[in-house]
């Protein structure tokens, strides 16, 4: 396999409060090859955004990153300077984010805003600009862009704002978008037109897509590799196929299971009893232990690292310890 | 475009007649002008004869449209006083008070805009937390006092600059009367203008650094930030712009309270603008100055007020609703 175009390493992600340091992110590591599309997937605080944004070098502050390295292209960037950090941005990574509706800045025409996005990394003159921020609307289907783009956002509905803003992240032409739940603020019919046009542009020009969601349809039917985390560690991470058929985490499985389908019929729909532990409250050992029921000793003391299984797949859970029987005395 | 000015000039019409009604009321309410214009000796007669004169025993209503019709041409009648007519007491003394809000507007907006934007910017280190403190004193200063204690300082202590009046003047044009082409004249704007700015700037640079940092927080300059727009693009470009839209409103009305509220600063440096004439029309109940004035007053307000709306309109895109009704 040839180097990945990211590589996630051990990443710690840190908020300093007055009650104590909250792990938000402990030791996530993942990669993310040339061209493919990694689903994050994972409940509401487990961490997905925080990996978007630690990436991106945009984690708010008090937040931090305590630890691990991020590498883009086999160049160590999450050490970069704000400013080194700021040219990446845009011209390497790319972000798309959830609501369509406040992302573009009312005062400024989608031309004015994809204009300065174009000039600020790629030296071409206004006209230039503007032509291929026309070409760049046209791809992403609005109609008659020529004319479309001088119109403000408050022109445009949630769907076409999307489509905007998605012209807006691949303006400079990045080599990696991160989409941070692109389809969670727009109408059912919508999403599926946004996803699509979001990977077939990245497939056409080769971009790698991080599609952080919670709809696992969509990562169903988008991504090659998905990626579960839970309470801000790596649950599971695999080929999509496999982790939605045969899911091998104890939650993963859950997770799948809590999915509605149609081909079977069900009274209740599964689901996991408990909720995800706060930052402050995780527990010892692994993150699930207090909701897992295959919960053994050594799941109490001992946290679980990632374990590789066949087909590329990784596990963090000591059901997949080889040595697990010596534990269970 | 066209519909809304009309619709906001009929409305500031409006406003006028209303307010021209609270000042005709003055005629009627403070005292009987009779008295105060004529002598100890008068007879009855003399009295009535001049009531009549006057117009006074006429219905309201007819009273009422006299007054409108003749505020209209600038005709607000003489002062009781100072015997001349009240329009030309008000012309010859606006140019004062026109020249010291400009001056204070013009430092509260500069300052209060430039040190709104730098406090939000910088939040935390020491020049920002010095910068909140002494903004804190200038909310908190009533204006008399910051008027006094610039004048013990820089007038009587450091002798820097004059604490009193307007310095040498000259004449722009037949009755404009300037201090700000002379020497003299410019120092002694330096104080009050302080004075009667310090307020207004502070209000302002609150409410800039208020906006800003509400608006920093917002999705779109986080995607602007996750585009690579420079810092300076982000800052200046994006969330200034959209911290002006409410700042502007603000800043309208406080160009409109500093001509108006300009009276203590006047007071204070004896500055021979129209608030210190309005104090002493109080004084001596010279109801047609005091009339004129509040009238006057009114119509910077209205005019300001529609040249925040315009304004408004030029700034936000959302507001030019014509073209809008989001097409799909």
């Amino acid at each position: 396999m040839a180097a990945p175009l990211l590589s996630v390493r051990d990443l710690v992600v840190e908020f300093p409060t007055r009650r104590g340091v909250l792990r938000a992110l402990d030791k996530v590591s993942f990669d993310i090859a040339e061209g493919e599309v990694l689903g994050m997937v994972g409940e509401s605080g487990a961490g997905k955004s925080l990996t978007g944004a630690a990436i991106i070098g945009l984690l708010e502050p008090p937040g931090r990153i305590a630890g691990g390295e991020i590498w883009l292209r086999g160049e160590r960037i999450d050490n970069f300077s704000p400013e080194k950090m700021r040219r990446i941005r845009g011209r390497r990574i790319g972000m798309v984010f959830q609501d369509p509706l406040t992302s573009l800045n009312p005062l400024y025409t989608v031309a004015q805003q994809l204009i300065e996005t174009i000039r600020t990394h790629m030296e071409v003159s206004e006209k230039e600009a503007r032509t291929r921020a026309v070409a760049l609307l046209d791809r992403v289907g609005i109609p008659a862009a020529a004319r479309r783009i001088d119109d403000y956002p408050h022109h445009f509905s949630g769907g076409m704002r999307q489509r905007v803003v998605i012209a807006l992240a691949l303006a400079a032409e990045p080599e990696l978008v991160i989409a941070d739940e692109p389809t969670t603020a727009l109408d059912v019919s919508v999403q599926a037109q946004i996803i699509d046009v979001l990977k077939e542009i990245c497939a056409e020009r080769g971009a790698s897509v991080m599609l952080i969601t919670h709809d696992m349809g969509v990562i169903a039917e988008t991504a090659d590799r998905v990626a579960v985390l839970y309470a801000g560690r790596m649950a599971e991470i695999g080929p999509v196929r496999d982790v939605i058929q045969a899911a091998e985490h104890p939650y993963t499985i859950g997770l799948m299971g809590s999915i509605p389908t149609l081909t079977q019929t069900a009274d209740r729909l599964t689901q996991i009893p408990g909720a995800m532990p706060r930052l402050n409250a995780i527990p010892r050992g692994c993150a699930f232990n207090p909701r897992c029921k295959d919960v053994y000793n050594r799941c109490l003391v001992e946290r679980p690292e990632l374990i590789a299984r066949e087909g590329g797949r990784h596990v963090a859970c000591w059901l997949y310890e080889p040595v697990k029987e010596a534990f269970n005395v | 475009m066209i519909a809304f000015i009309l619709r906001r000039l009929v409305q500031s019409v409006i406003v006028m007649l209303a307010v021209a009604l609270v000042s005709f009321a003055l005629f009627r309410f403070v005292g009987d002008p009779i008295a105060s214009m004529v002598g100890q000796e008068t007879t009855l007669a003399e009295r009535a004869e001049l009531r009549d004169a006057l117009g006074l025993n006429d219905p309201f209503v007819i009273q009422f449209w006299n007054f409108i019709a003749r505020a209209a041409s600038g005709d607000f009648g003489i002062s009781y006083r100072l015997q001349q007519p009240v329009m030309e007491l008000i012309l010859s003394r606006l140019p004062a008070t026109l020249e010291l809000a400009l001056v204070s507007g013009i430092l509260a907006f500069v300052f209060g805009v430039g040190f709104g934007v730098y406090t939000a910017l910088r939040r935390g280190n020491w020049v920002s937390g010095t910068i909140m403190t002494v903004s804190l004193i200038g909310v908190s200063l009533p204006t008399f006092l910051i008027g006094v204690l610039l004048i013990w300082v820089f007038a009587v202590e450091l002798q820097w600059l004059p604490s009193f009046g307007r310095g040498d003047t000259v004449y722009i044009g037949d009755w404009w009367r300037t201090g700000l082409l002379t020497p003299s004249g410019r120092a002694s704007l330096i104080l009050p203008a302080i004075t009667l700015g310090l307020y207004q700037m502070t209000l302002i640079m609150r409410l800039v650094r208020a906006e800003m940092l509400e608006v920093l927080r917002t999705d779109y300059i986080k995607f602007a930030r996750a585009r690579g727009l420079s810092n300076r693009a982000v800052h200046f470009g994006h969330a200034l712009k959209n911290t002006l839209v409410p700042v502007i409103t603000i800043t309208g009305l406080q160009m409109g309270s500093i001509i108006a509220f300009s009276i203590i600063t006047e007071t204070v440096f004896q500055w021979p603008g129209v608030g210190a004439l309005f104090i002493n029309s109080v004084r001596f109940v010279d109801v047609p100055v005091m009339a004129a004035y509040l009238m006057l007053i009114a119509l910077v307000f209205v005019v300001i007020n529609l040249i925040v709306d315009l304004l408004y309109y030029a700034v936000d895109p959302r507001l030019r609703v014509d073209r809008a009704n989001a097409r799909h």
